[in-house]
C-alpha cells in the first residue's frame, strides 16, 4: 500500500535540470505525513489508506502524470512532523505536503511552510485560526473543518429542544477550547447558561472526579469534546455512572467518530453531535463511500479516512486543471482555492471561503444501531450552508479573540 | 462545587486500589531484585490485550484475568532469563535495558493491537451502579477496590506467612547472607519476577475494563507507579500501600481543584520525599 | 558506570572540527540542517556526560532543562517581543536555575535513586508546560520567527551554533580537565574516600549539575531558533531518554563522544525511520544490545579498544 523510495537517489537525478522542466515534466510529489506510531497512530494508519485509496483509484495518476506519494510518519509528535516536513521539502522535493493529525503538529508545519511557500493541505487539523486570524495562504483546510464551525449549529440545536442549562467537559488544549468555544458562545446568545465547565487534560484515565459533580449539577444537557481514547474512557464511565439515560450527552464529532465507536457497545447510543460527514446518511454517495471502505478495509470510514479522501479528490481536480504544475506554489494554491468539491463522499458540492475553509452543510447526528448490529452516526437534523463565521459578520467576528480556557465568547 | 466528597473520596480509593495492585508488583522486583523495571507498564498493557482477546473468545472475565496473568508471567520469565541475566549486579544497566524493552513492547503492541482504544468486557453482574449512602456508584469500581485489597491480604500472607514470603522479604534485606547459608537465591527472585510481572499483568486487564487500553497507557500507569513505589519506598507492601492511596486521592484532589497543576500534585510531594528521605516513606537501606 | 578515558588524540579533535567545519560546502541543504540537529544534541550529550560519566550519576531530566532554555528562548521573542539574544541568555538563565534547583534535591541521591529523582523533576516540568497553558500554550506550544535575520540561511546558522557550541564544549572540557574535575571523578569512584579526605560532596555535585544544566540550557537556546517551535514534547521524558542514549553511545566518560553519538543517532534516525514505521522498536533495540554488550557506549568501546592496541 505505501509506496516508499530512496529519496536521495531521486533528488540526485534531479540536481542538475532547470528547476520548470524538472517540475512539469517527472512525477507529482505528495509529502503525506500522519501519525503512524504514538497515541493517535490508528486514525493515522486510516489517513494515509483512505489517501491512497482514492489516488489508487486513479492509477495513481493527476493529469496525465504519475503522483509519488512519500509517507512520513510524524510520530505523533510536532517536533517529528518539523523535521518530516523539512525533509520531505528540502530533500524529497515534495511539490506539496498533505496531512497530519494532531492541531500541535499542523501547526508546526504550518509555520514551517509560511517560510517556504509550500502548499500544505490540512483535511484534519482544525485549528480555527489557520483560516482565521492566523491565516497562511499556502496552507488550505480542503475538506477539513474549523474547531468551532461544527458546534455552533449544535448549540442552535440544543436550544430548540428546550435545553437551557448545560456544562462541558473538555480536553484543556487549544482544539477543546475552540470546539467548546464555538458551542458556548451560540448558546448564550441564544439565551441558554453555561453552568460549568470542566477541563482535563488528554489522556485522563480517571474521569470520575468530573463525573462526580456532573451528576448533582442539575443541568439540562452535558456537552463533551473529547478525541481519541480520551473520547472512549468519557462515554464509558458516563455511562458506568449511571449518567446515560439521566442527562442527554452531547459532543464535538471526534468523540463519536468511528475512531472512537468502533470497539465500543451500547453506551454510545443515542450521543448527538455535529458534523459534515454522516456515515449513517441514506444518501447514495454516502453509502458508495462506506461499503467501498467496508470491503477494502473492513471497518466503517472515520472522519480521518473520509477526510483525506476527499481532500486527495480536491487537490486532484484543482491539479487537473492546471495539468498537474507543482512547480507554481501560487498557481496551485489559487487553483483549489476556486475549485468545487463535486464528487465527494459527502454526496453534495463544497466550496471553499476566501479564507480556505470550507462551507457545508451541517448535520446533527445520532448515534444509532444500523441494519448490521453496528454503532454509526445518523443524520437526524440538517444547517444549510454553514461556514467558519456562523451568522456573524466576519470582519466583527475576527476582532474577537481567539478562544481559550479564560475565552468562551460566553454571555451573559 | 468543588469540595470533596464521598465520591469523590472513593473515586481516589478505587483508582488507589489498581494503583496498588500494578505497583506492588513493581515494588517486589525493585525490592528484592533490585531491578527497577520500566518495562512494567509495558508488561501492564500486554496483559490487558491479553485478556482482552481472552474474553472475547471465551466470554469469562475470569478467564481472561487467568490468561493474562500466566502469559505476562512468562513474559517475565523471558524477560528475566533471555536479557536481564547478561546484566546483573549492574542497576544502572538493568533499568535501561528495561527501558528498551519498554519502548519495542510499545511498539509491538501497536502493531499487533494497531492503536484503537479497547475496553475489556466486565462480567454483567458488575455492570450498572449501586445507590448508598446518597452516592450512585460502579458496581464495578467497587469491584476493583475489593480486589485491591483481596491482593494486600494474599500478598501480606504470602511474605509473612509462608517460607517462600520468608525468604523474599530476607533476600529483600540481605540477598548475599541468604546465598551463603544455601538458599537457591535465583530461584525465588525468578519466581518473584514472575509473580510482579503476573500482578501486572492482572492490573492490565482489571484496570483494561475501565481505564481502556490504548497505546500509551503503559507509561501512564508506568509512571503512577513509579510515584507510588518512590513514596512507598522499595520493597515494601505497606509502603506500596500508603503510596498508592496517596497517589490516588492526590490525584483525585488534584484533578478537582488545581486543574492546572494537577501533575505537579502528585510529583511535586514525591519530589520532596524522595530528596528529604531518599528510600521512600517505608525503605530501608540495602 | 565506567572509567574515564584519557582525552582524545588532539590531533582526532582537530580533525573532527574540520569535519564538521567543511560539512556545509559538501552537504545540501535538508542535510546541513540535520548537521545542525546534531550539533545542538551534541551539547545536550555533553551536559548530560558531564553527570554520567565524571560523577557517576545518569540523569533522566535533561530534556527538560533543555526544553525550558528552548521555552523562555521562543517565550521571549515570539511573545514578549524581545531580541533573540536576550532570549538566548535569559534561556541559558532560566535552565541553570532549574538545574540548581534539581541539584538541590538530587545532590543526596546516587545510582537508581537519583535517576528516578531527575526523571520524576523531569515529569514536573513536562506537566507544567503542558497545562499552564495561558503562559505555554498548553499541548499547540508556542512558535513564530525566531532566528535573528542575519543568521536565515541555513549555512550561515549552521556555523554560528557551530562556533557556539564548540567555545560551550570547550569550556565543558576545560572543567573536566580541571582539578575540580579530578574531584568529580575522585567521588565518582569512592565517594566515602572523597568524603574522608575533607572534600564537600554534596557541594561538588551541586557545581557540577548547575554548569552541566547550563551547558544544557545552551543547547536548549540554540534549539530554539533552530526549530522556531517549542510544545511539551521538547521537554518530554523520550527528550531526555535520546539525550541519555546519545551520550551511551558516544561513550560515557569520554564527552567528545557526545557528538559522535548525537550523529549516529540522528543519522540514524533519518535513515531507518525512511524504510520502517518502527523507529521505537530500533531504539529500544539498541538500548538492549548497548547495555548487554557495551554499556561504556560503541564508541567509547571502539576508542578503548584502539587504545589497548597501540
Amino acid at each position: 500500500m505505501l509506496r516508499r523510495h530512496l529519496l536521495g537517489a531521486a533528488a540526485i537525478g534531479t540536481l542538475a535540470r532547470p528547476a520548470l522542466l524538472r517540475a512539469q515534466e517527472g512525477p507529482i510529489r505528495i509529502g503525506l505525513m500522519a501519525p503512524l506510531t504514538g497515541v493517535v497512530a490508528s486514525g493515522g494508519r486510516e489517513m494515509v489508506d483512505d489517501f491512497n485509496w482514492y489516488l489508487s483509484q486513479r492509477n495513481n495518476e493527476i493529469a496525465g502524470r504519475k503522483v509519488e506519494v512519500m509517507v512520513e510518519d510524524d510520530g505523533s509528535n510536532p517536533d517529528t512532523a518539523l523535521q518530516k516536513a523539512r525533509r520531505l521539502v528540502e530533500q524529497g522535493r515534495a511539490g506539496l505536503l498533505f496531512g497530519n493529525l494532531l492541531a500541535n503538529t499542523g501547526l508546526a508545519v504550518a509555520n514551517y511552510v509560511k517560510g517556504t511557500g509550500t502548499p500544505y493541505f490540512i483535511p484534519i487539523i482544525a485549528a480555527d485560526d489557520l483560516t482565521q486570524r492566523g491565516r497562511i495562504k499556502n496552507v488550505v483546510r480542503v475538506a477539513g473543518y474549523s474547531a468551532s464551525q461544527t458546534t455552533r449549529p449544535l448549540a442552535d440545536w440544543a436550544l430548540k429542544q428546550g435545553y437551557r442549562k448545560i456544562a462541558t467537559v473538555s480536553q484543556d488544549y487549544a482544539f477543546g477550547h475552540e470546539q467548546c468555544g464555538g458551542l458556548a458562545q451560540t448558546f448564550t446568545e441564544g439565551g441558554g447558561q453555561i453552568a460549568a465547565q470542566f477541563w482535563h487534560p488528554i489522556n485522563t484515565a480517571d474521569f470520575s472526579p468530573y463525573l462526580g459533580q456532573l451528576a448533582n449539577s442539575g443541568v439540562d444537557a452535558i456537552f463533551t469534546m473529547q478525541t481519541g481514547a480520551d473520547g472512549t474512557r468519557f462515554i464509558q464511565q458516563y455511562a458506568s455512572f449511571g449518567l446515560k439515560g439521566q442527562i442527554p450527552l452531547l459532543g464535538s464529532m471526534n468523540a463519536t467518530d468511528q475512531s472512537v465507536i468502533r470497539t465500543m457497545g451500547p453506551e454510545v447510543e443515542g450521543i448527538v453531535t455535529a458534523a459534515h460527514f454522516a456515515e449513517g446518511s441514506d444518501n447514495p454517495t454516502v453509502q458508495a463511500f462506506v461499503r467501498g471502505h467496508v470491503a477494502r478495509f473492513g471497518t466503517i470510514p472515520s472522519l480521518y479516512g473520509f477526510s483525506m479522501y476527499s481532500g486527495a479528490m480536491w487537490v486532484a481536480e484543482a491539479l487537473e486543471k492546471i495539468n498537474g504544475r507543482t512547480d507554481d506554489p501560487n498557481l496551485l494554491i489559487d487553483t483549489v482555492l476556486k475549485t468545487d468539491l463535486v464528487g465527494s463522499p459527502l454526496g453534495r458540492a463544497v466550496r471553499l471561503d476566501d479564507l480556505g475553509n470550507p462551507i457545508y452543510d451541517i448535520q446533527i447526528r445520532k448515534v444509532v444501531r444500523n441494519a448490521e448490529g453496528k454503532f454509526w452516526n445518523a443524520p437526524m437534523a440538517s444547517y444549510p450552508e454553514v461556514s467558519q463565521f456562523w451568522k456573524y459578520d466576519q470582519a466583527t467576528y475576527l476582532r474577537q479573540p481567539p478562544y481559550s480556557r479564560n475565552f468562551q465568547g460566553i454571555r451573559r | 462545587m468543588n469540595s470533596l466528597n464521598l465520591f469523590q473520596l472513593l473515586n481516589g480509593l478505587t483508582f488507589a486500589a489498581l494503583l496498588f495492585v500494578v505497583a506492588s508488583g513493581f515494588t517486589l522486583i525493585f525490592g528484592l531484585l533490585r531491578i527497577v523495571n520500566l518495562a512494567h507498564g509495558a508488561l501492564y498493557l500486554l496483559g490487558g490485550y491479553i485478556g482482552y482477546a481472552a474474553a472475547l473468545a471465551t466470554g469469562s472475565f475470569l478467564l481472561a484475568v487467568l490468561a493474562a496473568m500466566a502469559s505476562v508471567a512468562l513474559a517475565g520469565l523471558a524477560l528475566d532469563q533471555g536479557l536481564l541475566r547478561f546484566v546483573r549486579g549492574f542497576e544502572l544497566r538493568q533499568v535501561l535495558l528495561t527501558l528498551g524493552v519498554a519502548f519495542i513492547l510499545n511498539d509491538l503492541g501497536l502493531l499487533a493491537w494497531g492503536g484503537d482504544t479497547f475496553t475489556v468486557p466486565v462480567p454483567e453482574a458488575l455492570r450498572g451502579a449501586l445507590r448508598f449512602a446518597g452516592v450512585f456508584y460502579p458496581k464495578y469500581r467497587l469491584f476493583v477496590l475489593a480486589l485491591g485489597l483481596v491482593v494486600f491480604l494474599l500478598l501480606w500472607l504470602l511474605l509473612n506467612r509462608t517460607r517462600l514470603g520468608a525468604l523474599i522479604r530476607a533476600g529483600v534485606d540481605d540477598a548475599e547472607t541468604l546465598e551463603a547459608m544455601g538458599v537457591n537465591i535465583r530461584r525465588i527472585f525468578l519466581v518473584t519476577f514472575m509473580l510482579g510481572a503476573a500482578l501486572a499483568g492482572l492490573g492490565g486487564v482489571v484496570g483494561g475494563a475501565f481505564l481502556t487500553l490504548y497505546p500509551g497507557a503503559d507509561s501512564e500507569i508506568l509512571v503512577f507507579s513509579l510515584a507510588v513505589v518512590i513514596i512507598g519506598g522499595r520493597g515494601s507492601l505497606p509502603g506500596a500501600a500508603i503510596g498508592a492511596l496517596m497517589v490516588g486521592l492526590l490525584n483525585s484532589i488534584g484533578q478537582v481543584m488545581f486543574p492546572e497543576l494537577a501533575y505537579f500534585v502528585i510529583f511535586g510531594p514525591m519530589a520532596l520525599i524522595l530528596a528529604f528521605r531518599p528510600l521512600g516513606l517505608f525503605g530501608r537501606a540495602a | 558506570m565506567p572509567r574515564a578515558g584519557p582525552s582524545l588524540p588532539r590531533l582526532g579533535v582537530a580533525l573532527g572540527v574540520l569535519l564538521f567545519a567543511a560539512l556545509p560546502l559538501v552537504l545540501p541543504t535538508y542535510q546541513v540542517s540535520v548537521a545542525t540537529r546534531i550539533l545542538v544534541f551534541s551539547l545536550l550529550a555533553v551536559s548530560i556526560d558531564v553527570l554520567a560519566g565524571y560523577t557517576g550519576r545518569t540523569p533522566l531530566g535533561h530534556g527538560a532543562i533543555f526544553g525550558v532554555s528552548t521555552y523562555v528562548t521562543i517565550y521571549w521573542v515570539t511573545v514578549a517581543g524581545g531580541s533573540p539574544w536576550a532570549g538566548m541568555a535569559l534561556g541559558v538563565l532560566a535552565a541553570t536555575g532549574l538545574a540548581a534547583v534539581f541539584a538541590l534535591l538530587a545532590v543526596r541521591t546516587s545510582g537508581v535513586y537519583f535517576l528516578l529523582l531527575t526523571l520524576a523533576l523531569g515529569m514536573v516540568v513536562w506537566g507544567v508546560c503542558l497545562r499552564w497553558s495561558t503562559v505555554t500554550g498548553g499541548e499547540n506550544g508556542l512558535r513564530g520567527s525566531v532566528r535573528p535575520a542575519a543568521l536565515a540561511s541555513q549555512v550561515s546558522f549552521y556555523y554560528a551554533v557551530l562556533a557556539l557550541v564548540l567555545a560551550a564544549t570547550f569550556l565543558v572540557w576545560r572543567l573536566v580537565r580541571s582539578p575540580f574535575g579530578l574531584t568529580l571523578r575522585g567521588i565518582r569512584d569512592s565517594e566515602s574516600r572523597m568524603r574522608a579526605l575533607g572534600y564537600n560532596v554534596p557541594l561538588h555535585l551541586f557545581i557540577a549539575f548547575t554548569l552541566s544544566g547550563m551547558a544544557a540550557g545552551v543547547a536548549g537556546a540554540a534549539y530554539a531558533l533552530f526549530n522556531e517551535f517549542v510544545s511539551p514534547t521538547t521537554v518530554s521524558l523520550a527528550q531526555s531518554v535520546q539525550g541519555l542514549l546519545m551520550a551511551i553511545v558516544g561513550g560515557v566518560g569520554t564527552l567528545f563522544g557526545g557528538f559522535i553519538g548525537a550523529a549516529a543517532i540522528i543519522v540514524l534516525e533519518n535513515t531507518v525511520s525512511f524504510y520502517t514505521e518502527r523507529w521505537q522498536t530500533v531504539m529500544g533495540l539498541m538500548f538492549v544490545l548497548l547495555m548487554i554488550f557495551a554499556p561504556e557506549g560503541v564508541i567509547g568501546r571502539g576508542l578503548a579498544l584502539l587504545r589497548r592496541r597501540r
